[in-house]
């Protein structure tokens, strides 16, 4: 195995690589997240294409490094997106559900404060919730129309890009050991 | 079984929500249950976040907007800057409150000019969603907004009400792939349905490749779908073209063309008549004021005027009444109108005209004649 890989392959001899986090941060981080995409969206519209929730549930997910805690940080937020929207509330629920338990198992392999790493699972679990609500949506309300790959795959490389300054940013909200 | 279920406890966890998510969703759609109270927590919860960040930005006088601009300016020179920056400032905040004024006031001229009843609204927030089409407004039930009512601006329907809450409301964006609307042609009158793609363009569907529709033909409300009042502007046709089964007629909304930041939600609508096709009206033409009178022209004399003025007849009876002057009929053959006038002469007594007649002071009644007094 190459030295860049195990760089990236975690180090599994401790488990104080689980981050910690107070409840208010865990709170109003997400809320902050779905609040951004309901309100600056309105005077830039090219931020339409930032799917912060994804970003912050792919985060926590990662960070905890608990399965169990991945999928209801994904639930949690992905209801809460669902009240917000104008389809039947669970389907962002079931998407992030999975981008959580998805996340967090990754987790569990890879190190994931490599800022290469944190690009690729920006990139890759943003794609990946497009294309499974688009399948949701298709499969379960009739929803008509083809899915944007081109579009997604350059918001996902947008999303990726935000996602590793935002992850640093909120690795500093982390508790102090 | 305890070893089974510890070892695959995470995914008996991830079984477990996403099967409660998805009988959830099955529930709601089974029951056309959209879980009201749930979504009313939510919007209550966001909306006055929404106004106090609403109420930040228009007091900032669009600092985010110019912060870039100010970051440049800077580095040249700091009083210049400072000056500059100041009056871009202002500017920009007089050019948006400016604009913001023309757009209210352009909404309450249309609110006052159409039949329909209307209640303004100001739009404080968008859908959740990469690809959302929907936007929350600052009205609801309070205000008589209910769902399925109709938004318009004065260019032309912007969407429908689908979720009404207590302060606020979610509007379908007509660019949304599930909005649907009749609509009519103004030429035409071809009768089609309007569809969002989810892109800025939306499309007209059900039009047969037999009727003719032709770009930059407008396209109204309907009235059939029962949601919009009939006579709406909805757009005008940009791309036309023949398709497999019906004619492919795409536009962009005229409602959605400029900023979006108030609407009218019609509470009570009322049909219109679609305004006829008049190809001068298209493309009106500017005519100057005309040519004060008299500007290259002498002035004419009155009597000119006058008898310019004069008809046929007018002129009949003065030659009439000219013969008649000169002979009297008492006592006299009957005069000939069909003579000419004698050019006008003035008459002095010293030269008696010898063929005129003495005047017989008791005429007797000859040949029936009676004279008439």
């Amino acid at each position: 195995m190459s030295d860049y890989s195990n760089q990236i392959l975690i180090d599994r001899r401790g488990k104080d690589r689980v981050s910690k986090f107070k409840p208010a941060v865990m709170l109003l981080v997400p809320l902050a997240a779905i609040l951004f995409q309901v309100y600056v969206p309105m005077f830039f519209k090219y931020l339409s294409y930032l799917e912060l929730p994804v970003l912050v549930t792919v985060y926590f997910s990662l960070m905890k490094q608990n399965q169990i805690v991945g999928t209801l940080a994904g639930a949690a937020i992905g209801l809460a997106q669902d009240s917000l929207a104008d389809h039947p509330l669970g389907m962002f629920g079931i998407v992030k559900t999975l981008v959580g338990y998805f996340a967090s198992s990754l987790s569990l392999r890879f190190d994931v404060e490599h800022p290469g790493l944190r690009f690729l699972v920006g990139f890759c679990f943003f794609c990946f919730h497009e294309l499974l609500y688009w399948m949701l949506t298709s499969a379960l309300l009739g929803h008509e129309g083809g899915f944007a790959a081109v579009r997604t795959l350059l918001a996902g490389v947008l999303n990726a890009a935000v996602a590793v300054p935002l992850f640093a940013l909120l690795d500093k909200l982390r508790e102090r050991p | 079984m305890d070893a089974i279920l510890s070892r695959y406890r995470s995914l008996a966890v991830l079984v477990t929500v996403i099967l409660a998510q998805l009988v959830l969703v099955a529930y709601q759609r089974k029951s056309d249950n959209d879980m009201a109270s749930v979504r009313v927590w939510a919007v209550t919860a966001v909306t006055p976040v929404a106004r106090v960040l609403e109420s930040v930005r228009r007091n900032s006088f669009g600092f985010f907007q110019n912060y870039f601009v100010l970051v440049d300016l800077r580095e040249e020179n700091k009083k210049l800057k400072d000056d500059l920056g100041k009056f871009k400032l202002e500017n920009q905040f007089l050019k948006n409150e400016l604009q913001m004024a023309d757009r209210v006031q352009a909404l309450s001229k249309f609110q006052a000019k159409t039949p329909s009843r209307t209640v303004g609204a100001r739009i404080i927030g968008t859908g959740t969603g990469t690809n959302s089409k929907m936007v929350l407004v600052d009205r609801g039930t309070s205000s008589g907004v209910e769902r399925g009512m109709a938004v318009i601006t004065q260019d032309g329907i912007v969407g429908k009400v689908v979720a009404s809450y207590p302060i606020a409301s979610q509007v379908l964006l007509i660019t949304d792939t599930s909005f649907r609307a009749g609509v009519i042609s103004q030429k035409g009158r071809v009768h089609g349905t309007v569809k969002g793609i989810g892109q800025s363009r939306v499309m007209v569907d059900y039009i047969q490749n037999e009727d003719k529709v032709e770009v930059d033909e407008e396209f109204f409300t309907s009235g059939e779908d029962r949601i919009f009042p009939k006579g709406l502007a909805v757009g005008k046709a940009e791309i036309v073209r023949p398709g497999t089964t019906f004619k492919e007629v795409q536009f962009v909304p005229s409602g959605l063309q400029s900023v979006l930041e108030e609407v009218l939600i019609v509470i009570e609508g009322v049909h219109q008549r679609i305004p006829d096709f008049l190809p001068g009206l298209q493309n009106p033409v500017v005519l100057q004021t005309p040519l004060p009178p008299g500007l290259n022209e002498k002035p004419r004399p009155q009597e000119e005027i006058i008898n310019s003025m004069k008809t046929d007849a007018d002129r009949l009876r003065e030659r009439y009444t000219g013969i008649g002057s000169k002979r009297s009929v008492v006592g006299q053959p009957v005069p000939d109108y069909n003579a000419e006038p004698p050019p006008p002469k003035p008459i002095t007594p010293s030269t008696p005209n010898p063929s005129a007649a003495p005047v017989n002071p008791n005429p007797k009644p000859q040949g029936g004649a009676v004279p008439q007094r």
